[in-house]
């Protein structure tokens, strides 16, 4: 680090806070730990504990297509064209695996209805260019013997591919370790400090547990009070709290950005028999399936306006499981080993809220509703782009954030 | 202060808002079925309180609907808009909001099972900031006890005794089950609500929904989200024609013309939901079945000419000058 960089830092602290340590969190934590940043996240509860540990990882942006969604596409694709290297960045840092899987996806049309809809989809994939193909029944059930009988066809994504979110956390922490990132555990935010109009640093509820694991270096710093109600200072506040960007009390109104959960089920199934429960991704209008390579089957999801409610309802675990079994009637002789209910943060149009935020000090990693999985990386490379003053991220932010233009002076 | 109010001059006082310009320019009750432009950018309904005026701004008070704002009464209430709006399937907040408001609609339904009244920034403040009143309906019912329960939820949740009633007999064809229907609309009458049923295209079904209290019948074209649009159009024109409370196609509207058809056929009013959210694009959509339904009205009072068999040339021979 050059030497007017640690002169600034021993005043304010840290180079940035990250607040909540989901996939998000962390990536940019170790983005910015990798460029030379000193780095703290503060993560309420356990790190990859949210949204991060109900995720299904698809790295999906053919099969999530729909129509008007141009910019958000533009973003799905460069993250998914990223991911191989990001994966193996981290996998060559901590020696782990994150579960990164270039599975193919096929999405298939269980009656003539579901054909017409799936068909005028695969029309606006073709007329993109996109990587896709429509197979007939025959062609399907080759590619997934699993399939039901009857259906009308289906098409298939060669390029999609899925990875494990409990996996790549974990990777993720121990690779922010590796770079001598803080990851305090159990600290939630319950304060902003400011100087002035600057957001400056965050002050964690009394009681907060201290680091999950300090890196020497720092702990010989020992710069912070154990008590209660810490303060934390740093350069730059990184909000990435995911579904509770938007309850974020300790900014004043109009810096919240507009976030809100919206709640999805998901169900976790494991194979009895030798044989993989599927060999693809595999969907249909109502249901996806993520094979993992330890013989599990994840099911999703559910897309419910419930605000912060995370019940697992019978009727949504009922609909998941029919319209599973609708698909691979193998499902039915499948141990269901977990239902859980997550929160995506969801933003007024699908876009995700990355950079500059509506005061000095704050910057947004937030709002990546249903694909924050896979627009990790690139949030992560467009948050340490913007905190080393590199304006050509190609990042687009979402309509909805009323925060600063990029040229904002929020460089360290 | 000194602004420009539909053209003309006008004194506000200062600090006066939106909706005190509003007020001046003779708009009804809340503005209803009027369009507010500042200097040439549409104003929601839920802005204009808030909305502050400067000297020498231009405001434009629109009727939003053609032709002398012919309104019609359902529940006891006067309303501009003949089209009611799903706010299910949307594929964004910012959709939702663009479409209903290209819509005209004044009403929306919202189902109490899929979106929690309490949650923030989400659906509801959406309909709030463009003023529109919520109609719960009773989404995902197999029973008369489930529905009337869900109708008492929602009268809690959504501070309204209107419920848009539903009562589904299997999954596959989301018919209505006429018996379970008619049981839950006679137990919601009983207890006050305004009912709301949506009912099969049967005219003695609709009657006897009708003679229960209900104050309005809500007829299907088709299949819910089918967009098959009205297959039994003499159904519809029979329920129409015989029924003394309003009559508004529910299920079925694909595109604009279906729409039309069924104020051409006599229905006071439409629902339309997957026919705006699946389209593949939904604002434009919403604009054209906005304009069906104001077309098909028209023509409804037109009075179309008959059928006939043969041809009738335009101009008749006789009494025709000669110019020859």
């Amino acid at each position: 680090m050059p030497a007017e960089a640690r002169a600034l830092t021993e005043k304010r602290g840290f180079d940035a806070v990250v607040v909540g340590g989901g996939v998000i969190g962390l990536a940019c934590a170790w983005r910015l730990a990798r460029g030379g940043a000193e780095v703290v996240v503060l993560e309420r509860g356990e790190p990859g504990g949210g949204a991060t540990r109900v995720a299904a990882g698809m790295l999906a942006p053919v099969g999530e297509l729909t129509f008007g969604e141009p910019e958000l596409l533009e973003l799905t694709l460069a993250a998914a064209r990223l991911y191989p290297e990001f994966v193996a960045e981290l996998e060559a840092a901590t020696g782990g695996s994150a579960g990164y899987e270039r599975l193919g996806a096929l999405h298939v049309a269980l009656d003539r209805d579901e054909a017409a809809q799936l068909r005028r989809v695969h029309e606006l994939q073709r007329s993109l260019e996109l990587e896709a193909a429509w197979l007939p029944p025959r062609r399907c059930r080759e590619l997934e013997p699993g399939l039901t009988p009857s259906f009308h066809g289906g098409v298939f994504a060669a390029g999609e591919a899925a990875v494990d979110p409990r996996a790549l956390a974990r990777v993720l922490l121990a690779a922010c370790e590796t770079e001598g990132v803080e990851v305090r555990t159990g600290a939630e935010a319950v304060d902003g400090i400011f100087e002035g109009e600057r957001l400056v640093g965050i002050r964690i509820a009394p009681g907060s547990a201290g680091p999950l694991k300090r890196y020497a270096e720092q702990e010989s710093a020992g710069s912070f009070a154990r008590a209660g109600g810490e303060e934390i200072r740093a350069e730059t506040v990184v909000l990435a709290s995911g579904a509770w960007s938007g309850a974020t009390e300790w900014l004043p109104e109009h810096a919240r950005p507009p976030v809100r959960p919206v709640k999805g089920q998901v169900l976790e199934l494991r194979s009895r028999v030798e044989e993989p429960p599927a060999r693809h991704i595999v969907a249909s209008e109502r249901v996806y399936m993520v094979p993992r390579p330890d013989g599990r089957l994840v099911v999703g999801a559910t897309v419910e306006e419930m605000g912060f409610d995370t019940a697992v309802t019978a009727g949504g675990v009922h609909e998941l499981l029919r319209e599973a079994y609708r698909l691979l009637p193998d499902v039915a002789e499948m141990e269901l080993i977990g239902a859980a209910a997550g929160l995506r943060p969801g933003t007024p149009d699908n876009l995700p809220l990355v950079g500059p935020g509506a005061i000095d000090g704050l910057v947004l990693a937030t709002g990546h509703f249903r694909n924050g999985i896979l627009l990790a990386p690139l949030a992560a490379q467009a948050v340490a782009d913007l905190l080393s003053g590199d304006r050509r991220s190609s990042f687009v932010p979402s309509k909805a954030n009323k925060g600063r233009t990029p040229t904002t002076e929020v460089a360290r | 202060m000194r602004i420009e109010l539909n053209g003309a001059p006008h004194e506000l006082p200062e600090q006066a808002t939106l909706d005190a310009a509003v007020r001046a320019s003779g708009a009804g009750e809340g503005g209803r079925g009027v369009a507010v432009a500042l200097d040439g950018e549409v104003v929601p309904r839920g802005e204009w309180e808030t909305t502050p005026l400067r000297e020498g701004q231009a405001v434009e008070v629109l009727a939003a609907i053609q032709g002398g704002a012919e309104t019609w009464e359902l529940g006891g209430r006067e309303w501009g808009s003949r089209l009611i709006a799903g706010t299910g399937g949307f594929r964004s907040l910012e959709q939702m909001e663009q479409a209903l408001a290209a819509s005209g609609t004044e009403i929306v339904t919202v189902a109490l099972r899929r979106v929690d009244p309490a949650a923030e920034g989400s659906v509801l403040d959406v309909i709030d900031r463009l003023g529109l009143f919520v109609l719960p309906n009773t989404a995902g019912c197999y029973t008369a006890r489930d529905a009337v329960r869900t109708a008492k939820l929602a009268r809690e949740a959504f501070a309204t005794d209107w419920i848009k009633l539903e009562v589904i007999g299997d999954d596959r064809t989301l018919f209505p089950d006429a018996v379970e229907l008619l049981d839950a609309a006679e137990q919601l009458v009983a207890d006050g609500f305004t009912v709301l049923p949506y009912t099969n295209d049967d005219p003695i079904l609709a009657r006897r929904l009708e003679e229960a209290g209900c104050a309005a019948v809500m007829p299907l074209g088709s299949p819910i989200g089918s967009g098959a649009g009205i297959r039994n159009p003499y159904n519809i024109a029979i329920i129409a024609e015989r029924a003394e409370v309003p009559v508004i196609l529910d299920a079925g509207i694909g595109t604009a013309s279906d729409a039309a058809q069924a104020l051409e056929l006599g229905c006071d009013a439409i629902l339309a939901a997957s026919a705006i959210f699946g389209a593949e694009d939904p604002v434009s959509m919403a604009t054209a079945l906005r304009r069906g339904v104001e077309a098909g009205r028209l023509a409804r009072v037109a009075g179309r000419i008959p059928r006939r068999t043969h041809a009738e040339a335009s101009t008749a021979y006789e009494g025709l000058p000669d110019l020859s």
